[in-house]
C-alpha cells in the first residue's frame, strides 16, 4: 500500500541521490577501511533510513510494507554494508520492540533507534541453534526481586561489535524444549555481564561487522522482558522475521539491479573481435535472463508486501520471496562476473565484491533450504 | 532577516539527455526533472542561516509551468518555510525571469537573495546578476563561503587566480558556487511536513512582467562523439603518435 504516491516518489528521489552522490563513490573506501565513514552514516540519518519502519508516533516514518520494500530496493543499489548500518534499525534492530514491546519499552528505545542515535541488533543465533532456533541454550533465570540473570553465547550477530541495544532471546522455562519456553529481552550495552567480541572475519560485506555476544551472569530488571510476558519471545521473533523476510528480499533486489546496470554499461563499452561484447547473443541472453528474474522478484515482493499491508497471512509468501530473491541475486552476480570476464574476478568496479557480499543472502534469515521446506510443508498442508 | 531563494526546474543531473531530431532542443519527454544543483546549494545555505538563527524566514520561488511546484515542494522538504510559483507556459528567459523576481522582491523585501550561479541546462549565469542590476542590490557571485553579520555579507569567491573575499551591504544578491555546501537529503517526515507549508501562485501578468522571449534558439547540437582509444605497443610508438598524429609535442 502506498499512502501518498507523490511523497513516496520524493523519498525515492532523495534515496537515489544519496546512493549516486555518496554511497557509490565511497564503496572502495568502505571495503578498505572495513567501516562505513561517519559522514555517510550522518547522511543516512538525514535521509531517515534508521526510522523508516518505526511508527511515526515514535519519530519514525512508519512506512507500509510496500513503501519499505520500494525504499530498500532503491537504497541497496550500492554496497551491502550501507544498509546494514543504516537500515538494520528499520528491521530486526527494532521490530521485536515494535511488535510486542510495552508502551514504556517503545518510548524508551524507538525514538532513539529511529533517529539513528542507537544501533539495534537481534541476538538469536547460537553455536548450536542456527536454522533450528528453538534449540537455543541461553538461559534467563528469574531472581527473587523479579529481574533475570542471563547466561549464554550468541554468534553471527549482525552489528554485535558496535550495537547499543540487543534484543536477546533466552529460555525462561527449562522444562519446555520448544518455542514456548523462550522469552525476548531488550538489553543495553553497558549492562554488566553483557560483552561482545570483535568483528568475526568473513567472506564479504566489509563495513558491516558481525560478532559474538556473551552473557555471563548478566542481570537485567523485570522491565527488560519484552512485552512483560514470559514464553512469547519465539512468537515475537517469528513475527519480526516474517516481516524481515520481505525486507531482505527487497535488499537482495537492489544489488541485482545495480550489477545488471554495470553489466549493461560494460557490455556496450568492452570490445572484442572488433565489436562491443553486447553485440554477441550469448551476452545478451545473460543480460536478458537477469532482467527477467529481477523483475519477477520485484513483482513477487511488492505483491507480498501489499498482501501484508492488507492484513493477510503471508507466511508462505515471504518464504517464496526470500528464497527466490536471494537465489536470483546470486545468479545475477554470477552472470555479471561472467560478462566482466577477467575483470569480474579482479578488484575492478566492485563486481567481485558484490559477488562475495550477496552470497550471504542465501544463508541468513532462513537458508534457501529452510524456506523450501517451509514452502513444501505448507503446500502439503493444503495452503495453496 | 528574510531570505529569498529563486530555484529552477531542470533535467536531473544524472540523466543523459538526447538532442531532438530537428535540433530544436533536447528531448524532455519522460525525462526525470530535479532542482538545479546550484539552486539546491542556495536553499541549503539559506536553511543553514535559518538554523543558525541568522535568518528568520526562507522563501523559495520558481518560475515556469505548474509542474515546477514539484521542485518547490522539494525545497520545502529541505527546510524552506514557504514557496511562490510564478506560473507561465512561456519559455522563460533570464531577463524576463529577473524582472519577475524583481517584482517578487518588491513585495517581499528580502534582505538576502541567494541564487544558484547558473542552471545546468542553459548555463547562462545571468539571472542573479540581472536581478541585482534591476533591484539596485549589491551582488557577490560564485560564493564558496558566506558569512552574514551586522547587516553585511562576507563572501569568499572562487576566481581563476584563487580566492577573493568581498563584503557587501545588505540587502544583497549572492550566487552559489559548487563548494559552498553539501545539500542535505529530504527525509520522509520532512517531505510530509512540506505538503502543509504554504505555496502561493502568481502569474507574470499579476506582476506586470512580459514573458515573451527575446532570444530564439536556432540549433542545438550534441557534442562530437569521442573516438575510441587505442593501446600502444611501446613508448616509441606513443611518442610517434603524440608527435605525428596528435601533434601535441614536437
Amino acid at each position: 500500500m502506498i499512502t501518498d504516491p507523490e511523497q513516496m516518489s520524493a523519498l525515492l528521489d532523495a534515496i537515489r541521490r544519496f546512493v549516486i552522490d555518496v554511497a557509490i563513490p565511497n564503496e572502495d573506501r568502505v571495503e578498505a577501511e572495513d567501516e562505513v565513514p561517519p559522514e555517510v552514516v550522518a547522511a543516512m540519518r538525514e535521509l531517515g533510513t534508521f526510522g523508516w519502519s518505526i511508527p511515526a508516533e515514535y519519530g519514525g516514518s512508519g512506512l507500509t510494507s510496500e513503501e519499505l520494500a520500494l525504499a530498500f530496493i532503491e537504497l541497496t543499489r550500492c554496497s551491502v554494508a550501507y544498509r546494514v548500518i543504516g537500515a538494520q534499525n528499520a528491521g530486526i534492530g527494532s521490530e521485536c520492540i515494535i511488535r510486542d514491546g510495552t508502551q514504556e519499552q517503545k518510548q524508551r528505545y524507538l525514538p532513539r533507534l529511529a533517529a539513528g542515535e542507537l544501533l539495534g541488533c537481534l541476538a538469536l543465533t547460537e553455536p548450536d541453534a542456527g536454522s533450528d532456533a528453538t534449540a537455543l541454550q541461553t538461559r534467563a533465570v528469574k531472581t527473587p526481586n523479579g529481574g533475570y540473570v542471563l547466561n549464554g553465547h550468541k554468534h553471527y550477530i549482525t552489528l554485535a561489535p558496535i550495537a547499543d541495544v540487543f534484543t536477546v532471546l533466552a529460555r525462561t522455562d527449562d522444562r519446555d524444549r520448544g518455542g514456548s519456553g523462550i522469552s525476548a529481552f531488550v538489553i543495553e550495552r553497558g549492562t554488566s555481564g553483557l560483552t561482545t567480541s570483535g568483528s568475526t572475519p568473513k567472506m564479504g560485506q566489509e563495513g558491516a561487522p558481525i560478532g559474538e555476544v556473551f552473557l555471563e551472569d548478566c542481570r537485567v530488571p523485570a522491565d527488560a522482558l519484552i512485552g512483560g510476558k514470559e514464553g512469547v519471545g519465539f512468537s515475537t521473533v517469528m513475527k519480526a522475521l516474517n516481516k524481515q523476510r520481505i525486507n531482505l528480499s527487497a535488499l537482495s533486489t537492489g544489488p541485482a539491479i545495480r550489477m545488471l546496470d554495470e553489466a549493461i554499461a560494460y557490455a556496450n563499452e568492452r570490445q572484442q573481435f572488433g565489436q562491443p561484447i553486447g553485440d554477441y547473443q550469448l551476452v545478451q541472453a545473460m543480460l536478458a535472463e537477469s532482467k527477467v528474474e529481477i523483475e519477477a522478484a520485484r513483482a513477487l515482493i511488492l505483491e507480498t508486501a501489499r498482501k501484508r499491508d492488507r492484513g493477510e497471512d503471508v507466511t508462505l509468501d515471504v518464504s517464496m520471496c526470500k528464497y527466490y530473491s536471494t537465489e536470483m541475486c546470486f545468479r545475477v552476480a554470477d552472470r555479471v562476473v561472467q560478462i566482466f570476464g577477467g575483470r569480474g574476478y579482479t578488484k575492478f568496479r566492485g563486481i567481485e565484491r558484490f559477488f562475495r557480499d550477496v552470497r550471504a543472502f542465501r544463508i541468513y534469515e532462513g537458508t534457501s533450504q529452510i524456506h523450501l521446506l517451509n514452502i513444501g510443508k505448507r503446500l502439503l498442508a493444503g495452503q495453496n | 532577516m528574510k531570505v529569498l531563494v529563486p530555484i529552477k526546474r531542470v533535467v536531473d543531473a544524472n540523466v543523459k539527455v538526447r538532442v531532438k531530431p530537428d535540433n530544436s532542443g533536447v528531448d524532455l519527454n519522460n525525462v526525470k526533472m530535479a532542482v538545479n544543483p546550484f539552486c539546491e546549494i542556495a536553499i541549503e545555505e539559506a536553511v543553514r542561516l535559518k538554523e543558525a538563527g541568522t535568518a528568520s524566514e526562507v522563501i523559495a520561488v520558481a518560475i515556469g509551468a505548474s509542474v515546477c511546484a514539484e521542485q518547490l515542494r522539494t525545497c520545502l522538504a529541505l527546510g524552506a518555510d514557504r514557496a511562490i510559483l510564478i506560473e507561465t507556459d512561456e519559455d522563460a528567459q533570464p531577463l524576463a525571469i529577473a524582472k519577475a523576481l524583481a517584482a517578487i522582491q518588491e513585495k517581499e523585501s528580502a534582505d538576502l537573495v541567494i541564487f544558484g550561479k547558473q542552471s545546468i541546462d542553459a548555463d547562462n549565469s545571468q539571472t542573479g546578476q540581472m536581478f541585482a542590476a534591476l533591484t539596485g542590490m549589491a551582488q557577490a557571485t560564485f560564493a564558496s563561503e558566506l558569512t552574514v553579520a551586522d547587516g553585511k555579507a562576507t563572501v569568499v569567491r572562487e576566481i581563476d587566480g584563487g580566492l577573493q573575499t568581498i563584503e557587501v551591504t545588505l540587502p544583497a544578491v549572492v550566487t552559489t558556487d559548487l563548494r559552498l555546501n553539501e545539500p542535505r537529503y529530504a527525509s520522509l517526515p520532512n517531505i510530509m511536513k512540506a505538503k502543509k507549508k504554504p505555496m502561493d501562485t502568481h502569474s507574470p501578468a499579476d506582476l506586470g512582467v512580459d514573458m515573451a522571449p527575446t532570444q530564439e534558439i536556432l540549433s542545438v547540437e550534441p557534442p562530437a562523439e569521442r573516438q575510441a582509444g587505442i593501446t600502444v605497443e611501446s613508448v616509441d610508438e606513443l611518442v610517434d603518435k603524440l608527435r605525428n598524429e596528435a601533434k601535441v609535442i614536437s
